[in-house]
């Protein structure tokens, strides 16, 4: 049904649909509204879940850690310097291989400190051994957040749901809400094979010593490469059921002859989809929606570059000393192609600066200029700086 | 599309009041969009909040920078540069001010239409809260949709006598402002 719904109230309903056991949560802006509206659902009757108000992020993650351990759907959402805070219980949920979701409300991190949006926080523990998924709006947020549970708890693997800060969080837009009975036939109840149970006793996080430990690494790799078929599937069934995709591990739009196309993640594909359409660039362009992060599409993404000779990874976030992380990983995703586009890297929107309708004009404009390999903030105001900073 | 900002200050209900409006729109069928544009929240700071309406999806999510019209939840913002940015040529703007149109227009040598917010707000709702009986002005102005649709988004997010003032405001105050005067600029922009 069509709801006009805020985007973190969609989210609560979302994860209220999904009849989690156990939610965790420790407030932070722009995710704070989302645990609010659940705790609201809760203290309301609406949902019968435990929802533990906890004194950090840390814990928040540390809680849900342990309800997941002993077979319990487990959930939480955090944002920025949160999201840094339970770094390292993150990558012990992904080592352990414990199914739980989490939101990520994507803000930029400081020094110096902002409260809006960008990638830095989810880029930051992109190598924890979680399943990133970018939401471009509001609904891919809903339909992701619901494929999340199904993934996670197939493949005994934890999943990132990211949602830009602000710009989808706190944007009231059209949303269409699936039904209980829908959700229940999409996601089972949660049996989980190895948790925590008295009458059946098991270790869990004993220390692996050199013997073991490359080997427990290898089996996490694996497992995060061998969750792509699970994406597309949970994606491919969602379709079945609603009608709607919410992009799979990637999806293209725009001219199909197109020899340049832009690739980003998150809420920009969406105004930069609607810019390639109202401002019709002269250098035909495709736009490129990376949905899956991690695991990283490297098969999908060759297919779709073939025939390209230019393509602009947008990031929005980077590697100071480096460059673009995104750019960085499609230049080695790419580099095995026998006639590769050239590959041009663009930072843009950091720190919730706006993403207005004529930025593809820039960055068509700007990767002519730009030498292969390099990096740029495409949006950086140098004026601004004093000239040695420049 | 129709592209609305609403200028405020924290706690005047600048961000219920975009919402409310994309919600009566939602109420008629249309597609809507409205989104704060926050600067560290706090009361009296001022505020900025974005809607758009449309006949299918938005996509676009950057801000308003060339709205149709303006709403201007406290007169005093128009003295900060930037408040009336972008305006389209022939746009309106509404103004929360105890003054006439006239007086307000004459004084900002620029055509507004003044409605006394604060004023209706403390008699009806017993609260200095002007964000819904703007709407309602300017739903009649503008006749985007009927107040109908708004009274129907006021009763998702209120209930019991807050909800009761609120659609009693809704009723009566539409004739305050001439009806239609912004019905061309308006249908120009959904076309």
């Amino acid at each position: 049904m069509l709801h006009a719904l805020e985007g973190s109230q969609a989210i609560a309903q979302a994860v209220a649909l999904c009849r989690p056991g156990v939610v965790a949560a420790y407030p932070i802006t722009p995710q704070t509204h989302i645990v609010e509206n659940i705790s609201k659902l809760v203290a309301d009757g609406k949902l019968k879940c435990e929802f533990v108000s906890v004194e950090s992020e840390f814990s928040a993650a540390s809680v849900a850690l342990g309800a997941a351990a002993t077979g319990s759907r487990a959930y939480t959402a955090s944002s920025s310097q949160g999201i840094l805070l339970m770094a390292e219980v993150l990558f012990n949920i992904a080592g352990l291989r414990l199914p739980m979701v989490l939101t990520c409300a994507n803000r930029a991190i400081g020094a110096p400190i902002n409260i809006w949006n960008d990638h830095q926080d989810s880029m930051t523990v992109r190598d924890s051994g979680w399943i990133q998924l970018f939401c471009a709006d509001n609904q891919e947020a809903v339909d992701t957040t619901i494929q999340a549970f199904r993934i996670a708890e197939r493949l005994e693997l934890p999943v990132m749901v990211c949602m830009d800060g602000f710009v989808l969080t706190h944007t009231l837009e059209v949303v269409d809400l699936p039904s209980a009975e829908q959700v229940d036939s999409y996601l089972p109840p949660f049996t989980f094979a190895n948790k925590l149970d008295p009458r059946r006793p098991l270790s869990l996080g004993t220390l692996v010593g050199p013997e073991y430990y490359s080997e427990s690494r290898h089996s996490l790799h694996r497992a995060l490469q061998k969750s792509i078929p699970e994406i597309v599937a949970a994606d491919k069934d969602w379709k079945k059921l609603t009608g709607r995709s919410a992009g799979g591990l990637l999806t293209v739009e725009g001219p199909k002859d197109a020899k340049t196309a832009i690739l980003a993640m998150g809420s920009v594909v969406s105004t930069l989809c609607e810019a390639n359409e109202v401002l019709a660039p002269k250098r035909k362009t495709k736009l490129i929606k990376l949905r899956a992060f991690r695991p990283f599409p490297v098969e999908a993404l060759v297919q779709v570059c073939e025939g390209l000779t230019e393509l602009i990874v947008v990031d929005r976030a980077f590697s100071p000393g480096q460059g673009g992380i995104l750019g960085t990983e499609v230049r080695s995703a790419l580099a095995g192609m026998k006639k590769k586009p050239t590959i041009k890297n663009f930072a843009i929107g950091l720190g919730g600066r706006d993403i207005p309708l004529e930025t593809i004009t820039h960055l068509l404009d700007a990767a002519k200029e730009q030498e292969e390999g390099d990096f740029a903030i495409l949006d950086v105001e140098l004026n601004k700086l004093p000239p040695e900073d420049r | 599309m129709i592209e609305i900002r609403i200028h405020g200050r924290g706690g005047q209900g600048n961000v219920v009041a975009a919402y409310l409006l994309a919600s009566a729109a939602f109420e008629e069928g249309r597609r809507c969009q409205a989104f704060p544009n926050f600067g560290a929240e706090r009361r009296g700071a001022p505020v900025v909040a974005f809607v758009r309406i449309a006949d299918k999806a938005i996509r676009r999510r950057c801000q308003v920078r060339e709205p149709s019209f303006l709403i201007i939840q406290d007169a005093s913002l128009l003295h900060i540069p930037g408040v009336l940015e972008g305006l389209k040529k022939g746009g309106g703007i509404l103004v929360n001010a105890p003054q006439s149109s006239e007086d307000l227009s004459k004084e900002y040598k620029q055509t507004m239409v003044a409605l006394p917010g604060t004023q209706l707000a403390n008699e009806y709702l017993g609260k200095p809260m002007p964000n819904v009986a703007l709407l309602a002005a300017f739903l009649t102005l503008t006749e985007i949709v009927p107040h109908t649709a708004l009274s129907k988004a006021l009763t998702h997010r209120f209930k019991g006598e807050v909800l009761a003032k609120n659609l009693k405001l809704v009723e009566e105050i539409g004739h305050r402002v001439p009806a239609g005067l912004w019905k061309g600029v308006a249908d120009a922009a959904r076309a």
